[in-house]
């Protein structure tokens, strides 16, 4: 039987001369394979729009309070409150605390304590007679002047009245992405372009897996080196006046782009066709000459998009923004101050803020904000650099 | 065959039962979450307790008061440290979950230190000065007695409790925007030991490598620096409380573990690390 099916389809093979590859036997084992390669597929996409459906939604609330509906919500929660703190005082009260200082009478319930202490107060009197508190936060009321804080320069988030200024955020992380790109898009051109053109084979497999080692470097890491090493060494040479600032963040973050830039400039380099390479030297230019003027413009798609992804490392780098920058957040252009970015701001709050508070959602946008941001760079990549470029570069 | 089958049987066996063994809780486990500021002390603690009481098993970790107070909410800690008094919706989300108000004790006491380089000619401030250098008001040493430098402010994240207490008690106002936000207490000192014109705040038991400044109630008083004697006394006027946060009334094992903590044994310890204690 199987003799004769194998024989009957050689036969079809060289009666019509083409293999028909449609034709092909039914497996079950290739069918599971490309679903599941498919399944995996569209299980990522649909975790990122997930992911971020979620961070905008907890976003939303402070723009929400503006409509008049979500006002009388909030108006009710409220009388909720009110009615659960006249209900617990009475059992609820702790004894021993009743002769209660100012700082204890605004907490309609008491705490049991346990041990010796019973005594409140902490700061001696002359320090706790300005009774200052920082609000709580717990304002659904203060979400309109949340919003209208939303584009000053002003970053207080916990005091007695909040102020959400994300202007100076922005122009923080701009500032400081713009210095490390300066930084370390052309050191890890170069040594691409090294690599890719004159190093000799030995040398070239030492480089490339030692920079590219750099990249699994934790950046916590990088960070700490940043603020106990590089700080110093840099105020020593420049002689500015803060010791953490974004220059020294900036050369911290460049240090940590550097290998994403180097890698896959240096791919696209090695990919340009070696007849480019022959046809130049054959005309007669040097090898710097190649090198520089035919070599480097033809691989400049794939630079572009190297820039790019080393741009994307830096927006979204938390940890070692949080070391080396000095956090503060001031409005200004000069690379010598300290700057505070966006993802170090959600980095360094979120761990202690309230949940569902006007500043928990504050953060939230903040995320969002940076998603849109990568999203945006991304999309040039994705459509400048393949479609424009490209097609200018090749002549088309 | 029958001897084979007995063979796995035993392995299966002897495998189910070292899981279980794994999943099993230990006699008594208490859980430790918590304040930054707190967490070496804690450490301490679990560990001169633990060789003491080998059946009790105690885990310590950090990560900030809020972090360990939010644990405590979610069931994910038995004790939560915090260098700050809970807040009202935190109290209020414990009371939604458990029906408990939670039990503070306080633990011990830590006086905020003000650090300074010991390169800088000032070495006592007022409170009010103080407040004004934090605030932005004072921008200059020569204001208050020293060289004609700029300050540089250093002190901690929004989301510590030293940051919350500090504003409350002794900025009373919003911090000055070029005040450089720092993750933790020893970047603070670290920042502050490299920077000749730098002022930074924080806890007592940090302070190595810097000059702690000494601080005066107001003007007429005399500066100390916090020592157990100035603190035990008032004389030194920025001193909080340091709590354990628990859900209900403590029984058995760890109602034994607190009141070691509190009895004498257990607050010489909070000495021997720095710390001050809470009589």
């Amino acid at each position: 039987m199987a003799k004769k099916t194998k024989k009957a389809k050689r036969s079809e093979l060289t009666d019509s001369g083409l293999i028909d590859i449609t034709k092909r036997k039914f497996r079950w084992s290739d069918y599971l394979a490309e679903k599941i390669i498919r399944g995996t597929a569209f299980l990522s996409i649909t975790i990122i729009i997930l992911i971020f459906f979620f961070v905008f939604r907890e976003s939303m609330p402070i723009f929400n309070t503006a409509k008049p509906e979500v006002k009388t919500e909030t108006e009710k929660t409220s009388g909720n409150t009110q009615e659960t703190y006249g209900e617990v005082t009475d059992p609820a009260t702790a004894p021993g605390v009743k002769g209660a200082d100012s700082t204890v009478s605004d907490q309609p319930e008491l705490q049991e304590q346990y041990g010796d202490i019973k005594d409140n107060v902490i700061v001696s009197d002359s320090v706790k007679n300005a009774a200052y508190t920082v609000s709580a936060g717990s304002g659904h009321d203060d979400n309109q002047s949340a919003l209208k804080s939303l584009l000053t320069k002003d970053w207080v988030p916990v005091s007695q009245n909040p102020r959400y200024g994300i202007l100076s955020l922005i122009i923080g992380t701009f500032k400081i992405t713009i210095i490390s790109i300066l930084f370390a898009a052309p050191l890890a051109i170069m040594a691409a372009l090294y690599t890719a053109s004159f190093a000799g084979k030995r040398l070239k497999e030492i480089i490339k897996p030692t920079i590219e080692l750099l990249a699994g470097f934790p950046s916590v890491v990088i960070g700490f080196f940043a603020l106990m090493v590089l700080a110093t060494f840099l105020q020593n040479i420049f002689h500015y006046d803060t010791r953490l600032n974004s220059f020294v963040g900036g050369i911290a973050m460049g240090i940590a782009a550097i290998p994403i830039i180097f890698t896959i400039t240096e791919d696209a380099l090695t990919a340009v066709p070696r007849t480019f390479n022959e046809a130049s030297l054959a005309l007669g230019a040097s090898k710097w000459q190649t090198a520089f003027f035919v070599i480097l413009p033809a691989a400049t798609p794939g630079i572009f998009a190297a820039v790019l992804l080393g741009i994307g490392r830096v927006f979204g780098e938390t940890m070692i923004a949080l070391m080396a920058t000095g956090n503060a957040a001031l409005m200004d252009l000069n690379p010598f101050t300290s700057v505070r970015t966006l993802a170090a701001t959600i980095g360094a709050e979120m761990a202690e803020v309230v949940f569902g508070d006007t500043h928990y959602n504050v953060l939230f946008l903040i995320g969002s904000l940076l998603f849109i941001f990568t999203f945006i760079l991304n999309a040039i990549a994705e459509f400048y650099v393949k479609g424009k470029l490209m097609k200018r570069i090749q002549g088309k | 065959m029958k001897s084979i089958n007995i063979k796995r049987f035993a392995v299966v066996a002897i495998l189910l039962g070292m899981i279980g063994f794994a999943f099993a809780p230990a006699a008594d486990k208490i859980v430790v979450k918590g304040s930054d500021t707190l967490v070496i002390l804690a450490q301490k603690w679990a560990e001169v307790y633990m060789k003491s009481n080998p059946s009790v098993a105690i885990q310590v970790t950090g990560g900030g008061s809020g972090v360990g107070i939010s644990a405590l909410i979610n069931g994910a800690t038995d004790i939560a440290n915090a260098s700050r008094k809970m807040k009202q919706t935190e109290k209020e989300k414990l009371k939604a979950r458990y029906n408990t108000l939670g039990v503070e004790v306080a633990c011990a006491k830590d006086g905020i230190t003000i650090y300074l380089n010991p390169a800088n000619k000032v070495t006592e401030l007022s409170i009010d000065q103080l407040s004004k250098i934090f605030k932005g008001e004072i921008k200059n040493w020569k204001q208050v007695g020293g060289a004609d430098a700029d300050i540089k402010l250093y002190g901690r994240e929004n989301s510590s409790g030293t940051y919350v207490f500090f504003q409350e008690n002794v900025v009373k106002g919003d911090y000055a925007p070029s005040c450089q936000t720092l993750p933790g207490t020893a970047a603070v000192v670290n920042a502050v030991k490299k920077d000749p014109n730098a002022i930074g705040y924080g806890g007592a038991a940090y302070a190595e490598g810097i000059e702690i400044c000494k601080v005066k109630k107001d003007d007429k008083s005399k500066g100390c620096i916090p020592t157990a004697e100035t603190i035990k006394t008032g004389e030194y006027p920025i001193t909080r409380y340091l709590y354990m946060y628990l859900r209900n009334k403590p029984t058995g094992a760890m109602k034994s573990y607190i009141d070691w903590i509190l009895s004498p044994e257990g607050q010489k310890l909070v000495v021997e690390m720095g710390y001050f204690p809470v009589k």
